[in-house]
């Protein structure tokens, strides 16, 4: 299993490797595979794949539609240790259908939480880590992926009563549709600047309200919009990191490390009703002013 | 969908399984698996029609240098010839480490 080629100090000639560093010389994340990227979160030679490719539990929908199943069906389950506790990692590969859910994938993520849970009321404490980059339910399997999406969700709220989840958004898909309500339940959102979060897709939005509501083909748009940045900036992501190996694992294990939250996200109820209930839709916002009134510091 | 099977004679003794590769679009996915028997087995699942030649000329080239008795399954997502040989010597390379 290959990781990326790491690119030492010595082959690249920089004398100060404290200097920061450049895209080319940093340990991309986002250029890992589904399954790489859950593998570079785990200590060392600490973890199994549970369902893999070879136990083939595929989608048995996409072949009478004309499409390849995957063997894995694009979810992929690893159970190991980070910083020597039990956590389990649950990955999207954005490049199969879109990273979407199915019943399969679905089915896969909720036994996983729900193992995990079963875990926790046994004391062994285990934590959950979701890669989601994922454009959400499959819509060649679209009510049995939001059945799924119900019942992850339903997995995850006890899961997240005994232990932290992290979800991160890396990018480049971004994490949109049944999905994204699965990353706003999590206990810690984690971006980089490439990824995305919202409900409704760019395409879905201009699908259904035409090009003026919104330009699906404008990226600084869209970015300035879902972007990790943006989506940080006004509280709704808990951390903003560079698409970098070594500090999307170093976030993810810090946010582990903190535990279940005091208060999630999404029992801020009154924060949020108050805060759509104050702004004037009469005037068109742009993101900067948005950034402005939804302040990060005035998120908790 | 269109599923295509060709068997291969094979002699050696395929150290252990691979997976490599993902069905992404212009992509696939490879499963290698050693087998008892003195033949490989390749099973191609594709959603692009009509290709079964092009499939055998790519792994006739394929088997005039690898006679593992394995079974090759592989998940196409319209990959071309190129990417086929390579996910293929990218398996064979991960089934011997």
């Amino acid at each position: 299993m290959t990781s990326g080629t790491k690119v030492s100090p010595e082959d690249t000639g920089t004398a100060n490797p404290t200097q920061p560093q450049s895209s080319t010389q940093r340990d991309s994340f986002i250029e890992l595979n589904g399954r790489e990227r859950a593998i570079a979160l785990f200590d060392q030679n600490s973890w199994r794949e549970l369902l893999g490719p070879f136990d083939r539990i595929e989608s048995p929908w996409l072949m009478p539609q004309n499409v390849t199943p995957e063997a894995d069906d694009g979810c992929i389950i690893i159970k190991g240790k980070i910083d020597g506790a039990s956590t389990v990692v649950i990955s999207m590969e954005s490049a199969f259908q879109g990273g979407s859910l199915g019943e399969v994938s679905g089915a896969k993520i909720c036994a996983a939480l729900d193992l995990a849970c079963r875990d926790n009321e046994n004391g062994i404490k285990t934590s959950a880590v979701l890669l989601l980059e994922t454009g959400g339910v499959r819509l060649t399997e679209a009510n049995l992926g939001l059945a799924a999406v119900a019942e992850i969700i339903s997995s995850l709220l006890s899961l997240r009563k005994q232990a932290p989840i992290v979800c991160l958004s890396a990018g480049t898909v971004g994490c949109f549709g049944g999905m994204s309500l699965v990353a706003a339940l999590s206990s810690y959102m984690v971006m980089t600047v490439e990824g995305r979060l919202g409900l409704n897709g760019p395409e879905v939005i201009e699908q259904e309200h035409g090009v003026e509501e919104f330009d699906s083909s404008d990226r600084a748009l869209i970015w300035a919009i879902d972007g990790g940045e943006q989506r940080y900036a006004t509280g709704l992501a808990d951390v903003l990191v560079k698409d970098d190996v070594g500090e999307i694992r170093a976030a993810v294990k810090a946010l582990l490390k903190k535990g279940v939250p005091s208060t999630n996200r999404s029992e801020q109820v009154e924060l949020y009703r108050n805060r759509i209930a104050a702004l004037n839709t009469a005037t068109q916002w742009d993101p900067a002013d948005l950034r402005k009134t939804w302040n990060r510091e005035n998120s908790k | 969908m269109e599923t295509l099977e060709f068997k291969f004679s094979a002699k050696s003794k395929v150290k252990g399984r691979a997976h490599v590769g993902v069905v992404g679009s212009g992509d696939l996915e490879v499963l290698l698996e050693p087998v008892e028997a003195k033949e490989a087995r390749v099973r191609i699942r594709t959603s692009v029609l009509g290709f079964s030649e092009q499939w055998k000329a790519v792994l006739d080239r394929f088997f005039m240098n690898y006679d593992g008795a394995a079974s090759i399954e592989i998940n196409d997502a319209g990959a071309t010839p190129g990417v086929v040989s390579l996910r293929l010597a990218q398996a064979v390379e991960a089934s011997e480490q």
